[in-house]
């Protein structure tokens, strides 16, 4: 098994997890996986392997029928899941904000609810808008008067509100234009540093997994087939399925570099 | 028309509108406080989401009348228990059944739609509303119950158009509402009152629909300015309107009426008899012949005038008819050991009688029942709503062996046109009815008795019984109203369109001398 690229303790831990639904369907089947301390680790696979499923364990968005997912040690099927969410980031595809509040109460809603005083809270909004780069004039608008890309970078002031330690992001730029996508993923990889964040991302866009993991765990069919640093799953790919998912991006380079000297004059 | 309706009608406008506001209002309230919770339960439950819906829907089939008149009986079996068991009375007419029943009415919408508003929100944002940590409350209050606040207002506002559409039905079971106007009006022709109290009725829906729906379009924009403009509207709205209820409430005398001409008579003859006497006297009109006895009873109405052979065949079941008299001396212990005082018969009869266009019965040569039966298979009857079902008709088809090709029940004033243009061939009329003289009507023996007799007479409550001022303002009308004398009272009403508290100062004048 491969060590964790950073940090020194477990901080999530799934221990033969397993999930299916009603009718028998089984999404994730014995899963095992440690994400350590200010990791950036992500889930891909291809629709369907359980990548979101076991994200939303996290926070327990979803409850496990067999195994247990551990924090620190602590099996958080003893905690109290509003407490557990309200100290846990959450970015969504979908972003899901709250249409009818501004920006700002968007952004503080998380400190409200966990009862910070008023000024604490707007001081940490202007903060927080300053680390997105939000403009301030967007304070008083309506979610909707924004475009895709300053959506997901409320979206993201949202999940840092309460000064979480851990991230937890289902394919949070997928839903953006490339332009918008590649800037806010770089942009959040300083945060993730910055800030000593556990993040947990899922995507199923190879070229955003290698550009920001320290570690990729790729799943197939509610399995963990490989997980490892982008040099390990680059150099070694464990079977045919990782080999074409790592390969696609690096023949997309290919073919660009190639289209590039062709079209550039001699 | 007279401009006089038209005075009438203004003028008990505060009353009649200020009671029609008040319970469409308590109904509303009533019905949203049960159905927000009961829907958003429903939104969060899918087991009971069926079975909800389901019973809104059922109770909403019900027609309005019907759904009104239902609580009466519940009413008054429920009051039957709370009085063995601790005593107390519910009142099983007037405010509380119309209140129950219109708050039944106004539940479909509201929940319909607060559980559509709900279930209807984008799962992206229900999900972040936990995914940020929020309590299943809070994600209500702060994130579904405002979203969905649109989609709510307008199921609001739906119900609110009913309720206040359907209260006016909530006059035949002794509340006061814009649908007196309808009922009086259509009873006497008085159709100004009728009009009236349509307008009255439509253009309170109108103001009420209009505030809410700018409280809807103030929640669909997050506008509070709409918001508060519309609460202001309702405020003064419903605070103009109850404000002639507000007057100092002396505790008053309840005369009940039924739902014909004769008795708006009396009822206003007996309240302005109580009222010169100095004791407050008020009027629950169009009370269908069997709740207005039971009311009696249970001391919801004080006074009213009733007939003997009602008594007799309704409430005493008795199918034999031994002569008008031997009716009077059987009916006044059995009412004592109602608990019911009987002031007297009050000197007219209003009988049920088989009657029929003059020219028509000379043409057969029909003179009574007997005659009538070899024509009745090939004839049309006409009646009122409650003739057919009455003992005296089993009575009168037993006794004389009649079978008639049609039966229609008629509103009276539309059953004596009936006949009048030949869509029937004979009525049950009414024998202190002053259209029998104005249509020329012809009247049926009865030789073989078969209908009992009709006495009016005065019914207190046993309450009221040895309220001694009130007995002594009532008591001098026993004897003193002779049938021609009715007839006139009656005819006054319907042919001159004079209303009933002007025919009555007219009889009190009339036996003063």
């Amino acid at each position: 098994m491969v060590s964790p690229s950073r940090g020194t303790c477990c901080m999530i831990r799934f221990e033969n997890v397993s999930k299916s639904y009603r009718k028998g369907h089984a999404v994730l089947r014995g899963l095992n996986l440690e994400i350590a301390e200010r990791e950036f680790a992500v889930l891909i696979g291809p629709s369907g392997c359980g990548k979101s499923t076991t994200l939303s364990l996290v926070n327990r968005l979803t409850v496990p029928t067999g195994g247990a997912v551990l924090m620190d040690g602590v099996d958080i099927a003893h905690t109290d899941p509003v407490i557990l969410r309200r100290h846990i980031g959450f970015v969504f595809q979908s972003i899901g904000l709250f249409p009818h509040l501004t920006v700002t109460e968007n952004i503080g809603i998380t400190p409200r609810l966990l009862g910070w005083r008023i000024q604490e809270i707007s001081a940490r909004i202007r903060e927080l808008m300053e680390m997105v780069r939000l403009p301030s004039a967007y304070a008083e608008r309506l979610p909707r008067h924004l475009s895709g890309g300053e959506q997901q970078r409320v979206g993201l002031a949202r999940a840092l509100a309460a000064r979480p330690k851990i991230m937890l992001m289902d394919e949070p730029f997928g839903a953006l234009d490339p332009l918008v996508r590649d800037e806010l993923g770089g942009e959040y990889r300083v945060i993730h540093d910055r800030l000593g964040l556990t993040t947990v991302l899922v995507t199923h866009d190879m070229t955003e997994g290698l550009l920001l993991a320290d570690r990729i765990v790729v799943m197939r069919e509610g399995e963990i087939v490989q997980r490892g640093s982008p040099r390990d799953l680059l150099r070694s790919p464990a079977d045919d399925f990782v080999r074409a998912m790592i390969e696609s991006p690096r023949r997309r380079a290919e073919r660009l570099n190639q289209a590039l000297s062709l079209g550039a004059p001699a | 028309m007279s401009s006089g309706s038209f005075a009438a009608a203004w003028a008990v406008l505060p009353e009649y509108l200020g009671q029609h506001v008040l319970l469409s209002i308590s109904a509303l309230a009533l019905g949203i406080a049960i159905s927000l919770p009961l829907a958003i339960a429903a939104a969060h439950s899918r087991r009971l989401r069926e079975p909800v819906l389901a019973f809104a829907s059922i109770v909403q089939t019900i027609p309005g009348l019907a759904l009104l008149a239902l609580f009466y009986p519940i009413l008054l079996a429920i009051s039957a228990v709370t009085i063995q068991a601790f005593g107390m009375r519910v009142p099983a007419l007037g405010f509380l059944p119309a209140l129950l029943a219109l708050t039944l009415y106004s539940m479909l919408p509201i929940l319909r739609n607060t559980i559509a508003g709900l279930i209807g929100l984008d799962e992206s944002v229900t999900t972040a509303a936990r995914a940020v940590g929020m309590t299943a409350w809070q994600s209500l209050r702060i994130v579904e119950l405002p979203l969905a606040a649109p989609v709510i207002m307008a199921g609001i506002r739906i119900a609110a158009v009913w309720v206040i559409g359907t209260a006016t039905l909530s006059t035949p079971v002794g509340q006061t509402s814009l649908g007196n106007y309808i009922f009086t009006g259509l009873q006497t022709e008085n159709w100004i009152f009728v009009i009236f109290g349509c307008v009255a009725a439509g253009a309170l829906a109108l103001v009420i629909d209009r505030l809410l729906a700018l409280a809807e379009s103030g929640f669909a924009r997050r506008s509070r300015i709409r918001l508060l403009g519309a609460f202001v509207g309702v405020v003064l709205v419903v605070g103009a309107s109850l404000y002639p209820l507000s007057g100092s409430r002396r505790e008053q005398v309840m005369i009940g009426a039924k739902n014909f001409e004769e008795q708006y008579i009396l009822s206003a003859l007996m309240a302005d008899r109580l009222d010169k006497a100095g004791i407050a006297a008020r009027q629950r009109s169009d009370l269908g012949s069997t709740i207005i006895f039971h009311a009696l009873e249970a001391g919801d109405i004080d006074a009213y005038v009733d007939y003997s052979g009602t008594i007799w065949a309704n409430h005493m079941h008795r199918t034999d008819n031994p002569g008008r008299a031997a009716v009077l001396a059987q009916m006044a212990p059995w009412l004592k050991a109602h608990n019911i005082a009987y002031l007297g018969p009050l000197g007219f009869a209003n009988a049920y009688v088989l009657a029929m266009r003059r020219d028509r019965a000379q043409a057969l040569g029909v003179r009574s029942l007997a005659d009538l039966v070899a024509h009745a298979p090939a004839m049309k009857i006409g009646g009122d709503y409650e003739f057919f079902s009455r003992p005296e008709w089993t009575a009168v088809v037993k006794a004389y062996g009649l079978h008639f090709a049609v039966q229609r029940s008629y509103q009276p004033t539309f059953m004596y046109r009936a006949l009048n243009d030949g869509d029937v061939d004979v009525i049950a009329a009414f024998s202190s009815d002053g259209r029998i003289a104005q249509y020329n009507l012809f009247l049926l023996a009865d030789p073989k008795s078969a209908l009992p007799p009709y006495d009016a007479v005065l019914l207190v409550s046993a309450k009221r019984a040895r309220d001694k001022k009130l007995i002594a303002a009532l008591k001098p009308l026993v004897g003193k109203l002779d049938l021609s004398l009715m007839q006139r009272a009656n005819l006054m009403v319907d042919r001159d369109n004079r209303t009933p508290e002007d025919v009555a100062r007219w009889i009190d004048s009339q036996i003063r001398h």
